[in-house]
């Protein structure tokens, strides 16, 4: 039992620690352990706090034995190094923030906090999150559990690759093109990006604020559900979060889902899928009719154009919200002989390449006399897209769709070419875009032997019915419980 | 509406970037690549379409104007790379 206690997920963990069976403290150490034999191999984490996760777990030892548990007493998670912790250094993968010790929680840490979690440590990313394979991490990229030699996804790779390799019980990670759903479906985990405003976004550092939104990477679909209870709701500190009740998440699950109208795009299964995904997610469909959905054929009819208005809103966004690294208030600073040498200095030494370019890419985008033809324009755009999924769900309650053409590809093998990365983002950016929430789940394997995803979308606010499908999908199946010979 | 090398230039002169000689030809090239696929917006007619620049309708989102303990002075600059008498210290600008 002690030997596999760093396998479990949240929902099994939990009533252990509830009935005392077995201790935080024995089960952190047991993770912190296997992070320091395996995570060499993975790079998954950036930072490990060793002695705060210690801390916390004799500190949830202690809440347990006064029998004031509350919903993740003792559980270990790992967070992207996106999201600020108070005292605990945050990267956001770049070297610009190599020194950053953030002065406050996002709201998403102090709400786990409040519910007992302990923190692991942070998990490597694409540098600023601006990456489909965690490759653009200035501290080296992350490896996927099921072959060392792939990519594990991104942004959110370092968090997906943790929760395949048993390296944490669950995490949180961030997406703003499909850096949850992307990297939790080439490493076989679940991920779930929710309603854009579903989750406060104060502490999650910027790169495109009208497309970023946080969400868990799970074992399990349970999990996925549990961590949203905790983690969704307004915050005056996030004025983008909405003002909407919380579902009990956990609510819908277990409840069949016969009768559910789910709407099959044809735009994602055209010619640039590859046939093992097509196959994997054509059984998947076939495996939720099975359990009594009803599939229907819908159209979304703008979803080519939905990468080319990412590539212009999403680096708009981001070249105005990363001007704030200029060397003076946080960060590195590289001197310059005078003010704006400094700046450029300090941006040019300690900004990635892809971060440079999509930077560039953004300030061009919205320089005198290009902003209609691209910002305006793409803005219009997003308008149709958003449009595409308001029509389609007036006809059925989810759609279901692959998560990445493809699965994971070679380490280095797109480095090279940054469209044909960007292209490899198509299934999931449109989401972004309208706003709506999305969850990949596992469907299936390469004959190589690398994991596939199958994406629910659902309409905004609509993420109890998705998670409800989800864990039908997945009770139905085995490939969740499947894992990595590490 | 292809970008030149001085358009590059001038460009990463606005997002205060320095290039070195070799980045510009690869970024000339990347981003002329990027600004091609993007052309593929103009096939849509969007003269109608309202911009959404948001996801979800959210306007005016208030609160109770009341006074807060604000971030102490010392803590604001515990990660400035210079520091001086409470102050964030710049290279000289005048």
């Amino acid at each position: 039992m002690t030997d596999a206690l760093y396998s479990l997920s949240i929902s099994e963990l939990a009533p252990l620690l509830a009935r005392r069976e077995v201790s935080p403290v024995e089960v952190t150490e047991r993770i912190l352990d296997r992070i320091q034999e395996m995570d060499g191999q993975l790079n998954s984490y950036l930072t490990v706090d060793v002695e705060g996760a210690k801390a916390q777990a004799k500190d949830a030892e202690a809440r347990l034995g006064r029998g004031e548990a509350t919903a993740l007493t003792g559980i270990p998670l790992a967070l992207k190094d996106v999201l600020t912790t108070k005292g605990l250094r945050t990267t956001c993968g770049s070297k610009i923030l190599d020194n950053f010790v953030p002065l406050f929680d996002a709201t998403v840490c102090a709400k786990l906090r409040e519910a007992g979690a302990v923190f692991l440590g942070k998990v490597n990313m694409d540098e600023f999150a601006m990456g489909s394979s965690t490759e653009n991490s200035a501290y080296g990229p992350t490896h996927n559990p099921w072959n060392r030699d792939y990519i594990p996804g991104g942004s959110s790779g370092g968090s997906a690759a943790a929760v395949a390799a048993d390296l944490c019980a669950a995490s949180l990670g961030s997406d703003t093109g499909g850096s949850i759903r992307q990297p939790a479906s080439h490493c076989g985990v679940v991920g779930l990006k929710p309603t854009y405003g579903r989750v406060s976004r104060y502490g999650l550092v910027a790169y495109a604020s009208s497309l970023d939104q946080i969400g868990p990477l799970t074992k399990e679909v349970r999990d996925a559900a549990l961590l949203l209870n905790c983690i969704a709701g307004h915050d005056p500190k996030d004025s983008t979060s909405v003002d909407a009740a919380v579902p009990d998440y956990l609510e819908g699950l277990g409840r069949e889902i016969k009768g559910l109208k789910i709407g099959v795009p044809r735009e994602y299964f055209g010619p640039g899928l590859d046939p093992e995904v097509a196959g994997a997610v054509q059984a998947a469909l076939k495996t939720l009719e099975g359990l009594g959905a009803e599939l229907l054929e819908v159209s979304l009819p703008n979803t080519e154009y939905g990468v080319a208005v990412y590539y212009v809103v999403a680096v708009a966004e981001a070249s105005s919200n990363l001007a704030r690294y200029d060397g003076v208030k946080y960060g590195v600073r590289q001197e310059g002989r005078n003010l704006l040498e400094m700046y450029a200095a300090t941006r040019t030494r300690w900004f990635g390449p892809e971060v440079r370019r999509r930077i560039m890419l953004g300030t061009y985008a919205l320089s005198a006399g290009y902003y209609d033809a691209y910002y305006r324009k793409a803005s219009q755009v997003r308008a149709l897209i958003r449009g595409d999924f308001d029509r389609a769900f007036t006809q059925c309650d989810l759609l279901a769709t692959p998560v990445s053409p493809t699965p994971a590809f070679r380490l280095g093998e797109k480095m090279a070419d940054p469209l044909t990365m960007y292209l490899s983002d198509i299934f999931t950016i449109s989401a972004n875009l309208a706003g709506i929430p999305g969850i990949s789940v596992p469907c299936g394997f390469s004959a190589g032997g690398l994991p596939i995803g199958l994406q629910l979308m659902g309409p905004p606010f609509g993420e109890a019915a998705l998670l409800q499908a989800a864990y039908a999908f997945e009770e139905a199946t085995e490939f969740h419980r499947r894992k990595p010979g590490l | 509406m292809a970008l030149t090398r001085e358009e590059v230039l001038h460009v990463a002169t606005l997002a205060r970037l320095s290039l070195e000689p070799d980045e510009v030809e690869l970024f000339t090239r990347q981003l002329n690549d990027i600004l091609a696929y993007v052309e593929k917006l103009q096939e849509l007619d969007t003269a109608d379409v309202t911009p959404m620049a948001h996801a979800v309708p959210v306007f005016n989102a208030f609160r109770e104007d009341k006074v807060k303990p604000g971030l102490p002075r010392e803590e604001a600059l515990d990660n400035a790379p210079a520091r001086e008498e409470g102050s964030f210290v710049v290279p000289r600008v005048i």
